[in-house]
């Protein structure tokens, strides 16, 4: 059939038009060669579209919106014949110019879409623009047709996630990478065997939506420094291109597409870590991109003079309890589950959203809400980063509607410090490994996040080997960075050949990583901690596109031990679902035992509220309660101090033996199965036994840990 | 410019592209692979040799020539220079066409 509405009905220098659709906003495809284009502003008082040959300063149309193409606060039209794979677009905007009272309308400015699907002027990552343009970050317009093959959103459950926290270039980019196409979408995708291997089942990226890296950017002691990490959106809807090996020809978008697919294949999920507090337009001296010419009183929070509130640190706040944004946002969501199939999104300084449109806290923010009850964000994970620069902190308490995930700082904090020795965190590290109920307790521990390291901060490998953070490379003197980071260098600062010096650090790694993958919760870790990559003291990476960054992968087969300790504590908790129970039962279970009990160096006797180094902790997983083959005791043994601790195991069922999981020691004191009933840990050292049925007297007697 | 030829015998169908195989020039390459529907065809190789440029539009006549023809149709593409190899790399072409 003919649709009478496939003809244009405006001409204008050739180029051919008719009156568009008000939905969706944004550029879409319309048959084979016409694109809908539709944008929302409430204050404009004049709309033009600009079509652009790709990579073309001056735009080859320039098309008024007839006043009848406007249906309310939308502007829209369907323009003909474009070759879409060549063409960008922007807008130009007319109507007040009033800061005090919040208007910024500028007609010179070219406007980005903020609907855009893909962004080009930065195709190439740290390609240096040509500043003359006056579009710098250019609409495109993409087929959204991707043949996913059946692909879909995992939904693997959140309580058996285990979180790996990386950076699409960092991951790649450094030779020892050895893939194909280093630091892109492409090149992550020849890591997918490394992480089955390491057996993690969940990705989170670092932001991949459009950001320009040369925000901000400068050299300093001839290195050029980048806006690389990209907390700084210039558009919600475009992937990143500069991240794309395919980015030149238009097909970033496919390119991540494939990236997610293939994840899925291997059980991975993608989340994204998005950034909605605030965009890469900054306060009043800040570029015009796109929101501030389009709408800067809907887009943004503002002071009663029209000033930029900066609830975000980053020079401007989103206004993102304003009804419109809160729309923009949520359809920012959606388009990434339904057109990606995202698994998750991990918000970044999440206490923004929030805040109302005077910036106040709110009790029952609308955003919060109507995205943990979106149906299209049903079954996607949603996690809070619970506090922002404004001083709002609501770990523990952030509005969840029983939806939101939080990154546990406290967790982080108090495996700090306790890892190096701090008794007074003992007690408190009690509730950690029980997947915080003091926190969670009306919730789950499926609501506690637990890290020890993120990008936002030490490595795992620098958090063992430095005091301080070493950022004079960030060209700051040092003034960047936190300054808290309970970090403990174990003798030396830095690098150092002093052999006593370095095993310790491996323990306390692998320390670190025991406590980490044996807590109830959900583990994250941050790439790379898994063969002690190190950023050599830099706890702010944020601008460093270089090897501070970027993952040395010659790092994993000098510390393959620290590798197979992690890989060993991802299979074991994926085995035994009793570590990842998140409904804070505290009964008994089938075998009469308690399921998570706590204990000195004599078994049941501990007091676990004074300052303690020395303790082991104990799972109790019945076959009949979990499903599992075989009743299972998990046994361990944790020893801060700085002396050799003994610990006597608890008795378990006859039948039953003790068996060595993972030792995080180097003095190869193994359990000896045979005579002993206790195990003496080394100093600041983890021990992990498996309490199972004897070999012996099982059929085939195969080894199950 | 932008040129093709398509050729069958029995079952086989022989594909030569030259040129920019660009969204101006793809539906129409579309159009005649659209027509081997319903046909007995068992197997489409894509002669790439001269192919000069392929994006979002070209890969798209290649995955829609695998989805309609069916899982029992073998795409072949052969003679692929090396753009043309990554672009299909980078993309997730390769799940649905062979490089020979």
């Amino acid at each position: 059939m003919i649709r009478i509405d496939e003809y244009p009905t405006h001409e204008l220098n050739g180029i051919k038009y008719r009156c568009g659709r008000v939905q969706p906003f944004g550029a879409s495809v319309v048959g084979n060669s016409g694109v809908n284009f539709s944008i929302f502003s409430s204050d404009a008082t004049y709309c033009e579209l600009l079509l652009f040959h790709h990579g073309v300063r001056e735009p080859f149309a320039r098309i008024p919106f007839p006043e009848e193409f406007r249906i309310g606060n939308v502007f829209s039209m369907i323009v003909y014949d474009l070759d879409i794979e060549e063409l960008e677009y922007g807008y130009c905007m007319d109507g007040p110019y009033d800061p005090e009272h919040g208007y910024r309308f500028d007609r010179s400015k070219i406007l980005l879409d903020p609907y855009a699907k893909l962004v080009s002027g930065r195709n190439v990552w740290g390609s240096e623009p040509d500043w003359e343009d006056p579009f710098q970050h250019r609409g495109c317009v993409i087929l959204e047709d991707y043949d996913w093959e059946g692909d879909k959103p995992l939904e693997i459950p959140m309580k058996d996630l285990v979180i790996y926290e990386t950076h699409v270039r960092s991951f790649t980019k450094d030779e020892s990478s050895g893939v194909r196409y280093k630091g892109t979408f492409a090149g992550l995708l020849d890591k997918i065997p490394y992480l089955k291997e390491l057996g993690v089942n969940c990705i989170e990226l670092l932001p991949i939506f459009e950001f320009d890296e040369f925000e901000n950017s400068r050299v300093i002691d001839g290195e050029r420094l980048y806006n690389y990490w990209g907390y700084s959106t210039v558009c919600f809807y475009a992937p990143k291109a500069g991240y794309a090996a395919s980015a030149p020809l238009g097909l970033a978008a496919d390119e991540l597409k494939n990236l997610i697919k293939q994840m899925h294949k291997a059980g991975i999920e993608v989340m994204l870590d998005v950034v909605f507090n605030h965009t890469a337009e900054g306060n009043e001296q800040g570029p015009y991109i796109s929101y501030r010419g389009i709408d800067n009183k809907t887009y943004y929070l503002l002071t009663p003079d029209g000033f930029y509130y900066n609830f975000s640190g980053c020079g401007n706040t989103m206004n993102c309890n304003n009804a419109i944004v809160r729309n923009c946002i949520l359809d920012a969501l959606r388009y990434w589950v339904a057109d990606y199939h995202i698994d998750g999104f991990r918000f970044d300084l999440a206490s923004i959203l929030s805040r109302d449109e005077n910036g106040a806290p709110m009790t029952s923010p609308p955003l919060l809400e109507t995205l943990a009850h979106d149906a299209v964000l049903g079954k996607c994970k949603l996690i809070a980063e619970a506090w922002d620069a404004g001083g709002l902190y609501q770990v523990g308490s952030f509005p969840a509607w029983g939806r939101w995930a939080e990154w546990n700082g406290k967790y982080r904090d108090c495996l700090r410090k306790f890892i190096k020795s701090s008794a007074e965190c003992g007690p408190e590290l009690i509730w950690r490994l029980k997947g915080s109920p003091d926190l969670y307790g009306n919730r789950s521990a499926e609501a506690s996040i637990n890290f020890i390291t993120c990008h936002d901060g030490f490595t795992m490998y620098d958090l063992v080997s430095y005091n301080e953070k070493h950022n004079m490379a960030n060209g700051e003197n040092n003034n960047d960075g936190s300054n808290d980071n309970d970090s403990w260098n174990c003798g030396a600062e830095g690098e150092t050949d002093d052999k006593e010096i370095l095993s310790l650090r491996r323990r306390q790694i692998k320390n670190a990583a025991g406590l980490l993958l044996l807590s109830r919760g959900i583990p994250m870790i941050l790439s790379g901690d898994e063969f002690a990559n190190t950023q050599y003291g830099n706890n702010n990476a944020y601008c460093q596109d270089n090897k501070i960054s970027w993952l040395d992968w010659s790092r994993l087969k000098e510390n393959k031990d620290i590798f197979d300790f992690f890989k060993t504590l991802i299979a074991f908790r994926s085995k035994h679902p009793v570590l990842r129970r998140s409904d804070f039962y505290t009964g008994m279970n089938s075998l009469g035992y308690p399921e998570m009990s706590f204990h000195g160096s004599r078994p049941w006797e501990f007091d676990e509220n004074s300052p303690f180094l020395a303790f082991g902790f104990m799972y109790v997983e019945p076959a009949v309660d979990y499903g599992t083959r075989d009743d299972s005791f998990i046994y361990c043994a944790v020893n801060a101090y700085w002396e050799s601790v003994s610990f006597e195991l608890p008795a378990i069922p006859e039948g039953m033996e003790w068996e060595t999981v993972a030792y995080s020691g180097d003095d190869r004191a193994k359990y000896d199965k045979n005579t002993d009933n206790s195990v003496t840990l080394m100093p600041r050292s983890l021990m992990l036994l498996h309490g199972h049925t004897k070999r012996n007297t099982r059929k085939g007697g195969k080894k199950d840990v | 410019m932008f040129d093709f030829k398509v050729t069958e015998n029995a079952g086989e169908v022989d594909v030569v592209l030259k040129g920019r195989l660009d969204a101006t020039v793809a539906p129409q390459l579309h159009e005649e692979m659209a027509k081997m529907q319903g046909s007995d065809i068992k197997k489409v190789t894509f002669d790439v040799k001269e192919l000069e440029y392929i994006a979002s539009a070209g890969l798209r006549v290649i995955i829609f020539t695998k989805q309609k023809l069916g899982a029992d149709t073998q795409i072949f593409m052969k003679d692929v220079n090396d753009d043309v190899k990554q672009v299909i790399e980078m993309t997730g072409c390769d799940n649905f066409v062979t490089i020979i």
